[in-house]
C-alpha cells in the first residue's frame, strides 16, 4: 500500500490501530471457511464510528476496496480480505451503548459478541433471540451482515427480525441511520435489505436490537426413531397439528454415532433421532408436549426422553451442538453444507443425496433444523486419498442443486460470500441478479465494500463449496457451531 | 393530462400497443371514479399475466407515461398526490393462487387476490397468513403489501417484512425479477421482498408474493379492562408486555364516549388460555377484567373508516413510537387538540397509533403538524393516511431522515424516469 495512505490510515486509528506487519496479518487471511485465503494489504482496528467513517473515506478517495470483519466465524468466506484491499475489523468497537428493558431494546456496537447480549440482559429475563451456534464468539455485526440464523429461528426469526435500526457507512463515507427504535420509520426498509447483504453495501456501526421475554418455560423431546423418514414424519405430523415448536432438529445415524464419539451425550443408538422444544406458558407447553409425544409413538419412536430442567436440556443438546465438531472423530475431513429445502421434500432428497453418495463413494452425516428445512449435510472424506477430496467436493455441490431442484435455497444461514457465488447464477435467473445488483449500485457504485463477494462474475467461475477447516477458535475448545 | 406534456401522437402509439398486449376488454378509459387525490388518468389496463404486466409497464415507462399501480383501491389516497397519473395499472386479473404448499405452510399468491379470498384458500387447511389489514374482503395482497398494512398481530407474528419471504416485481424497464424464495429459511441474495414492502409501488410492481403462513389458532380470548387515564393505560400495557404470557395482540382504546381500556387477545389451546386468562387477571389486580367478545379488534379499522366517510373534516394518522412513550404521545396530542379538534385513538403495545381527527381542515393541519413535530422529537413518526384535500403543503410520510439521498438512489435504479407513482412517496420519491 502505498505509504502515503498508510500514514493517514495510521494517523486515523493510531499505530496500534493498523496492522501491515504480514505475520500478523495472516490472522486475517481467511474467515471459517480456510480454503480460501487472501492476504490483505492492512488491517485497521478503528474504535469509532467516526474513524470507520474516515477510513472508508480514504478508502473511497483512494479506489482501495475494504472489508468488514467481526469475529471471523463464518462460513462461507464473507470475511475474506480481497485482492490489494484492507480488512476493517470492528472488534474494538464492542460496546452495548442502551439497554431498554421497558421498550425491549439493545443498541449495540457490531463488535459486541452476541451472547453477550443475552447475558446482560438475562437477569430481567429477557434474551436476544438469534442463536448461531457461535453465539458464543461471532459479533452482532456479523450476524447482521450474514442475516444469522440458528436453532431457534423456527419460531424466533432470523437476525433480521430482530434488527430494527442500523447506523451504517456507506461506502463513500457517509453515515446514515436506517430505521430506528421504533417500528416503521418512513420510507424504504433499507434496514432490511441491509441485513443479510454480506458486507457489500457499507459498514454497520451500531445496531438497534429487539430483545425478548424469557418464556415461562422451556420443554425439550428426544425421540429415537428407525430411520430420518419416520423422523421426518413425526416433524410433519407436528407441524400439521398446528404446533409452531421454538426448535426441531434431526441428526442421522452417521451423526449421532459422532456425537456419541466426541461427547458421550448418552443418545440412544438409532436410525434417526429427533429433538423438539416447545417454549412458551407452561399449562401450554404441557398440553402440547404430550401430543408431540404420542405423534412421534405413532410414527414409530422406539424411545422418548423428555427433559425439563436446564441441565437435562443442557444434556440433550449437548451431542447435537457437537455434532459439526465430531465429524473430526469419524472421519480426518470434511465440508459442512448448508442448503434448504421445502421440509416435504426431505424423504425425496435423502434418497438422492444417499444415492449420490454411494455412487461417489464419500460418506455423509446429516444434520438438520428439520423445522424449517435446513439441511447441515456433513461430506466426509480423507484428503490422504487421491481423488477423495475433489468428490467430496463435487457431491458437496450437487447437494446444492438438489436443493434448487427441490425448490429450496442455496443457504440457510451461513451466506454466499465467496464459497457460492457460482451457485447463485442456478438459483436465479440473470434479470433477479441484475436487479439485486441495482440496490449494490445505489449503495456502493464504485463497488469497494466487500467487492468480488455474493454475486457471480463470468470471469470467476471455478468456485467450489469449501471443505471444513477448523477455526482456530473452535479447535481451543472456545466455541462450537451447529 | 400529462404534466410533462408527453406528445399525443405516444399517448396513441401506448394505447394501441397496450391494446395488443391485454386485448382491447382489458383496457378502458379511465373515469372520475379512478382519480387519484385529483388527479385524473387516462386509461386502465388490467393485464392477465405478469408478462403482460411487465410489458404494459415497459411501455409506458417508454411513452414517459406515468403508472398508478392499483390492487383493491382502498388505501390508494395513501401518500401524496401523484405529481403525474396517466395510466392506472390494475392486477385485479391477476388473483391466482399459484401454490399452496400448505404442508410446508407457505403460499405463493398473486398481487391481485383480495386478502378474504387468501385467507379463505388457507382456512381450509387449518392455516392463515398471520396478519389482520384494513378491508380485507376489498384490500389486495399486493396492495397490503406496498402500503405495508398490518393491524394488531404483528404483536406476536411481525408485519409483512416478517411473513414475506419471496417476491416477484415487474419493474419500469419490462424486467420481471424473482428474489427471495418458496422456503422460510433463505440467505441467499438480497432481501428485496423487504424492499418491496412498504415502497408504496414507487420501485416496481408486484405481480406475486410468496409468504410463510401459521395455523389458525385453536382458541381465542379477548380479555379488556379500564383505566383511569393515559398513563394508567401505559403502566398496565407494560406490565402485560413484560410478563410471560403469550398474548397475540394488546391495544389501548382512548374512544371519545367511553372509558379507556386496554385489550388482550389471548390464541392457544383450551388448557393454555384458562392459565393465561388467571395470570393475567393477577397481573391486572385490583383492576377488573371483562370478556368484550372479539369486535374490540375492528376499533383500528372503525377509525379508518371514519376518516374515509368524511374526507372533508377528518383526517387519520398512523404514528409510530417506544412503547413507553405512549402516555407521553397521548397527553401531547390531548394537549395540542385541546378543544379544538375532537379525537379518537387506539394504540398497539408495538408502539404503533392510529389517531383519527375531526375539526376545520386547518385545525388538523395545524394539530398534524405539531403532534409530528412532537413524535420526531421523540424518534418516533407519524403517517397521514387521510386528511381533507384542501389542506395544502402537509407532507404525508414526514422527515426520513439522513437516509433520504439513499432512498432516492435506490428508486432512481429502478424507476429512472419516475415513471411509478412520481411524488407520492417520502422525500418527492
Amino acid at each position: 500500500m502505498d505509504a502515503r495512505i498508510v500514514q493517514e490510515l495510521r494517523a486515523i486509528v493510531g499505530p496500534r490501530g493498523l496492522i501491515t506487519a504480514r505475520e500478523e496479518l495472516q490472522t486475517y487471511e481467511c474467515d471459517a471457511l480456510t480454503n480460501f485465503r487472501v492476504l490483505p494489504l492492512g488491517v485497521l482496528l478503528p474504535e469509532s464510528s467516526s474513524q470507520v467513517q474516515a477510513i472508508v473515506r480514504v478508502c473511497h478517495r483512494e479506489r482501495v476496496p475494504f472489508v468488514a470483519r467481526g469475529s471471523g466465524t463464518g462460513l462461507s468466506g464473507g470475511a475474506l480480505p480481497v485482492e490489494n484491499g484492507v480488512v476493517i475489523s470492528l472488534t474494538r468497537m464492542n460496546r452495548i451503548l442502551e439497554i431498554d428493558l421497558p421498550n425491549a431494546r439493545v443498541v449495540a456496537e457490531p463488535g459486541v459478541i452476541n451472547l453477550d447480549i443475552t447475558e446482560r440482559v438475562l437477569p430481567q429475563e429477557y434474551f436476544y433471540a438469534p442463536d448461531p451456534s457461535s453465539q458464543s464468539v461471532c459479533s452482532i455485526g456479523g450476524n447482521v451482515a450474514e442475516n444469522s440464523g440458528g436453532a431457534h429461528c423456527l419460531k424466533y426469526g432470523f437476525t433480521t427480525t430482530h434488527v430494527l435500526g442500523l447506523e451504517v457507512v456507506l461506502p463513500d463515507g457517509t453515515l446514515v441511520h436506517l430505521g430506528g427504535k421504533a417500528l416503521d420509520a418512513p420510507g424504504y426498509d433499507l434496514t432490511g435489505v441491509f441485513v443479510g447483504s454480506e458486507g457489500t453495501l457499507g459498514i454497520a456501526t451500531k445496531v438497534i436490537l429487539r430483545i425478548v421475554k424469557r418464556p415461562e418455560c422451556v420443554h425439550t423431546l428426544l425421540a429415537a426413531f428407525p430411520s430420518t423418514n419416520e423422523a421426518g414424519a413425526a416433524v410433519s405430523g407436528i407441524i400439521a397439528a398446528g404446533m409452531l415448536p421454538a426448535a426441531i432438529e434431526m441428526m442421522d445415524k452417521l451423526a449421532i454415532q459422532a456425537a456419541e464419539a466426541a461427547v458421550h451425550a448418552n443418545y440412544p443408538d438409532c436410525g434417526a433421532l429427533l429433538l423438539v422444544e416447545l417454549d412458551g406458558p407452561f399449562a401450554e407447553v404441557q398440553y402440547l408436549m404430550t401430543h408431540v409425544n404420542e405423534i412421534c409413538r405413532s410414527n414409530g419412536a422406539w424411545e422418548i426422553r423428555v427433559a425439563q430442567s436446564d441441565v437435562e436440556r443442557a444434556l440433550v443438546w449437548k451431542g447435537r451442538k457437537a455434532a459439526f465438531a465430531a465429524m473430526g472423530r469419524i472421519s480426518p475431513n470434511y465440508i459442512v453444507q448448508d442448503g434448504v429445502i421445502p421440509r416435504t421434500a426431505l424423504p425425496q432428497v435423502m434418497t438422492e443425496i444417499d444415492r449420490l453418495s454411494k455412487e461417489a463413494g464419500v460418506r455423509v452425516a446429516n444434520v438438520f433444523h428439520a423445522g424449517d428445512g435446513n439441511l447441515h449435510p456433513l461430506v466426509l472424506y480423507d484428503r490422504r486419498i487421491a481423488g477423495q477430496e475433489a468428490a467430496a467436493e463435487a457431491l458437496s455441490y450437487k447437494i446444492l442443486e438438489i436443493c434448487i431442484a427441490a425448490g429450496g435455497s442455496i443457504t440457510g444461514e451461513h451466506g454466499v460470500g465467496e464459497d457460492k457465488k457460482r451457485a447463485m447464477s442456478k438459483m436465479f435467473s440473470e434479470p433477479d441478479l441484475d436487479t439485486m445488483q441495482r440496490v449494490r449500485c445505489a449503495f456502493d457504485p464504485l463497488q469497494l465494500s466487500n467487492p468480488t463477494k455474493l454475486f457471480p462474475t463470468p470471469r470467476l467461475c471455478g468456485e467450489k463449496p469449501g471443505k471444513y477447516v477448523a477455526h482456530p477458535l473452535e479447535a481451543a475448545g472456545i466455541a462450537e457451531r451447529f | 393530462m400529462d404534466a410533462r406534456g408527453s406528445s399525443k401522437t405516444s399517448s396513441v402509439a401506448f394505447e394501441d400497443t397496450a391494446r395488443t398486449i391485454v386485448s382491447s376488454e382489458h383496457l378502458r378509459a379511465a373515469t372520475a371514479a379512478d382519480t387519484v387525490a385529483g388527479i385524473q388518468p387516462q386509461w386502465i389496463v388490467e393485464p392477465g399475466s405478469e408478462q403482460e404486466l411487465a410489458k404494459v409497464l415497459k411501455l409506458a415507462n417508454e411513452a414517459g407515461l406515468a403508472v398508478i399501480p392499483r390492487g383493491g383501491g382502498t388505501k390508494l389516497a395513501w401518500g401524496n398526490p401523484p405529481q403525474r397519473a396517466d395510466v392506472i395499472l390494475s392486477t385485479a386479473r391477476l388473483n391466482a393462487v399459484l401454490e399452496y404448499a400448505w404442508s410446508d405452510l407457505t403460499v405463493t399468491v398473486e398481487a391481485g387476490r383480495t386478502m378474504k379470498q387468501l385467507q379463505e384458500t388457507l382456512a381450509a387447511h387449518g392455516q392463515r397468513l398471520a396478519l389482520d389489514p384494513l378491508w380485507p374482503s376489498r384490500a389486495t395482497v399486493g396492495g397490503v403489501l406496498s402500503t405495508n398494512d398490518s393491524g394488531v398481530l404483528r404483536l406476536r407474528f411481525g408485519s409483512l417484512r416478517d411473513l414475506i419471504i419471496g417476491v416477484t416485481l415487474a419493474l419500469p424497464d419490462g424486467t420481471l425479477a424473482k428474489s427471495g424464495g418458496k422456503v422460510v429459511k433463505n440467505v441467499a441474495g438480497y432481501d428485496l421482498p423487504k424492499l418491496a414492502t412498504g415502497a408504496l409501488g414507487t420501485l416496481g410492481v408486484i405481480s406475486s408474493a410468496t409468504f410463510r403462513l401459521h395455523p389458525l389458532p385453536q382458541d381465542a380470548r379477548t380479555l379488556s379492562c379500564l383505566a383511569r387515564d393515559a398513563h394508567d393505560a401505559q403502566r398496565l400495557l407494560l406490565a402485560v408486555q413484560s410478563s410471560k404470557l403469550a398474548h397475540s395482540a394488546l391495544q389501548v382504546r382512548f374512544l371519545e364516549t367511553k372509558q379507556t381500556q386496554m385489550d388482550v387477545l389471548f390464541e392457544a389451546t383450551q388448557a393454555g388460555l384458562t392459565a393465561q386468562v388467571e395470570q393475567l387477571k393477577a397481573i391486572l389486580a385490583p383492576s377488573a377484567v371483562i370478556d368484550p367478545g372479539p369486535a374490540v379488534w375492528n376499533a383500528r379499522q372503525e377509525l379508518y373508516s371514519a376518516a374515509k366517510d368524511n374526507e372533508s373534516s377528518s383526517a387519520l394518522a398512523k404514528l409510530s413510537v417506544l412503547p413507553a412513550q405512549l402516555a407521553e404521545t397521548y397527553n401531547t396530542l390531548a394537549a395540542i387538540a385541546a378543544n379544538r379538534v375532537r379525537f379518537q385513538a387506539v394504540v398497539q403495545a408495538s408502539g404503533i397509533g392510529f389517531v383519527y381527527l375531526e375539526a376545520a381542515p386547518a385545525e388538523i393541519g395545524s394539530t398534524l403538524q405539531s403532534l409530528r413535530a412532537k413524535l420526531e422529537a421523540l424518534g418516533g413518526s407519524l403517517m397521514i393516511a387521510h386528511c381533507p384535500s384542501v389542506i395544502p403543503s402537509l407532507d404525508a410520510w414526514g422527515n426520513p431522515g439522513d437516509a433520504l439521498q439513499l432512498m432516492r438512489a435506490v428508486k432512481s435504479q429502478f424507476d429512472p424516469k419516475s415513471t411509478l407513482n412520481p411524488g407520492r412517496f417520502v422525500g418527492g420519491i
